[in-house]
């Protein structure tokens, strides 16, 4: 059977962390045709190419795909739905916002978050914030599903899959894109980053989130935040980590001033190591940190700095 | 024109999740339920544009159980006008996916005809982040999903999304969907007269089978376990002896 996968695709240019590591999970299920979409999705569909254990890419190039609107992909994706037995994307937001459509469209359950791959029929998934795993049958006949790309190996490159430039449908004429602010950051991606320090409600301040980034960048570290950081407006949500926010599973998560609601734990619990820094003994993340250090922010991560 | 709010019932925010021992699922007999805090989002700004003078109703349907008749009471003591309870399900336990909870709200939509629908994000429950964007696909609106900020202006709306690398803004058709994420804003709580009153507003019940619709799901639940548990750790006295134990351990 044969799988395809919606290549994570952005303005150009090919997410790999996140397509390689979906690579993985539908090679599980199949031979693996990835689909690049975009204005340009040329040069991200040669890139994908290169991934190994992917039979082939197909790249629909069109302005209408330029800002991933859901209406044009879903039906462009729709288009080319028969003849797979499974279509997928890495959990990203535009595959949260996309898939589901795809999946109505088809008169098909949505398989959201997968974690892990029984069988063709039989999934792995999170609900209540990852406090429960759900293995689920799907009876549909083709299975539309993201993949959490946390918990899944990156597929290793090497490949060289054929490019085959595929035609582009209509504009359904339902939205359009006015303007994308994206933050312009030098640090690693949050969700494929290798080490991420996140900040909680107590570190008090936007002012303070600065000793937050000041530590993150002497470990070229990615920035998190928990949702009451984010609700206080010290950070900017596209760092939130959590149930709603980004899930990640770096090799070393430094969490500071985070007291470890079960919302937050759910985006980071399969880090490899946990640090947690807080003032508070008591506070539930210490139940998942690797190396708990009860103490006072302010002077622990000036003190960590300094140490590192 | 009139706004169109769904609504679900779901464990309470605060509640610890306890797996039942026999693998079937989540235990939510006697536990705290609430509204799911995304669809309290969504009432709170539908309400807000009925105030704003931008529409004139706002309806508010759930899809379940008997006992989501207090998560829509909720949802009039907040400020909806009218109720729709779609009676699907029996057992609490029972959880109506995301696909037939869509073909449901769309034969509600032709019947009230919304102008606009917004919806909560995502359920806490089953997490599937699904039911606005399947509406959306099979009434074939526009979608603006994960939404911070809403405007409606003349035919359309002017939508800022929750975005991976930030916020994106859209214009969308009405009628359209909107999906609520949590900066959309703070929902407000209902005062005692508010929730008084609540109870004199019409609460219309139906059942599934009055649309027509199979809920019947299509994925079948095998197990349901606890997720794996982390290795207790330790705590370390200084950050002195962090440093070395992160050393030790590789990560630095």
């Amino acid at each position: 059977m044969a799988v395809l996968l919606i290549a994570e695709v952005t303005d150009g240019a090919l997410a790999l962390d996140a397509t390689a590591k979906a690579v993985t999970a539908a090679k599980q299920l199949g031979d693996v045709i990835v689909l690049c979409t975009g204005a340009s999705a040329k040069a991200a569909a040669d890139e994908a190419a290169k991934i190994g254990g992917v039979s082939k890419v197909l790249v629909a190039e069109d302005a209408l795909y330029g800002h991933r609107l859901a209406e044009p992909v879903a039906a462009l994706i729709v288009s080319l739905a028969s003849g797979y037995s499974h279509i997928v994307a890495p959990s990203t937001t535009d595959a949260k916002n996309i898939m589901p459509r795809v999946a109505a469209l088809l008169d098909v359950m949505i398989l959201s978050d997968v974690v892990g791959v029984i069988d063709a029929d039989t999934f792995e998934r999170p609900i209540y914030a990852g406090n429960a795993i759900q293995t689920v049958k799907s009876t549909d006949s083709v299975k539309v599903m993201t993949i959490r790309t946390s918990t899944f190996d990156l597929a290793p490159m090497g490949g060289s899959a054929p490019v085959e430039a595929i035609a582009t449908g209509d504009n359904p004429g339902l939205s359009e894109w006015v303007e994308d602010k994206v933050a312009a950051s030098d640090r690693p991606e949050l969700t494929s980053a290798g080490v991420v320090v996140s900040g909680g409600r107590g570190v008090g301040s936007e002012t303070d989130f600065a000793l937050i980034e000041k530590l993150a960048d002497k470990l070229g570290a990615a920035v998190g935040a928990s949702r009451a950081a984010v609700d206080s407006g010290f950070a900017p949500n596209d760092w939130q980590v959590g149930q709603t926010g980004k899930v990640v599973a770096p090799d070393l998560y430094i969490a500071i001033g985070i007291s470890g609601a079960i919302q937050h734990l759910a985006g980071m619990k399969d880090s490899k190591i946990i640090v947690a820094i807080n003032k508070d003994e008591e506070a539930p993340i210490f139940q998942v940190a690797d190396f708990g250090l009860v103490a006072d922010l302010f002077v622990a991560v000036p003190a960590l700095i300094d140490a590192l | 024109m009139k706004v169109l709010v769904p609504v679900k019932r779901v464990i309470d925010y605060n509640v610890k999740v306890r797996v039942k021992a026999d693998g079937s699922g989540v235990d939510l007999a006697n536990v705290k339920m609430s509204m799911n805090p995304f669809d309290e989002i969504a009432v709170e700004e539908a309400i807000r544009l009925k105030e704003a003078g931008k529409v004139e109703e706002v309806a508010v349907v759930s899809i379940g159980v008997k006992q989501a008749q207090e998560t829509l009471r909720t949802a009039l003591a907040m400020g909806a006008d009218r109720a729709i309870l779609v009676n699907a399900a029996d057992d609490v336990h029972t959880d109506i996916e995301p696909l037939a909870v869509a073909k449901i709200l769309k034969a509600v939509i032709a019947e009230e005809n919304p102008g606009l629908v917004i919806a909560g994000k995502q359920a806490i429950d089953n997490d599937m982040n699904a039911t606005g964007q399947m509406l959306s696909a099979l009434l074939g609106w526009s979608q603006a999903a994960f939404a911070s900020k809403l405007e409606i202006e003349g035919d359309h709306a002017l939508v800022t999304r929750e975005v991976d690398g930030g916020l994106q803004t859209i214009k969308v058709k009405l009628p359209t969907i909107v999906t609520a994420d949590l900066r959309l804003n703070e929902p407000r709580y209902a005062s005692l007269p508010n929730i008084m009153k609540a109870k004199k507003k019409p609460l219309e019940e139906k059942t599934a089978a009055d649309y027509g619709v199979d809920v019947t799901p299509r994925l079948t639940v095998v197990k349901t376990t606890e997720p794996a548990a982390r290795a207790t750790g330790i705590k370390v006295a200084s950050v002195d002896e962090l440093v070395a134990k992160l050393k030790e351990a590789g990560a630095v």
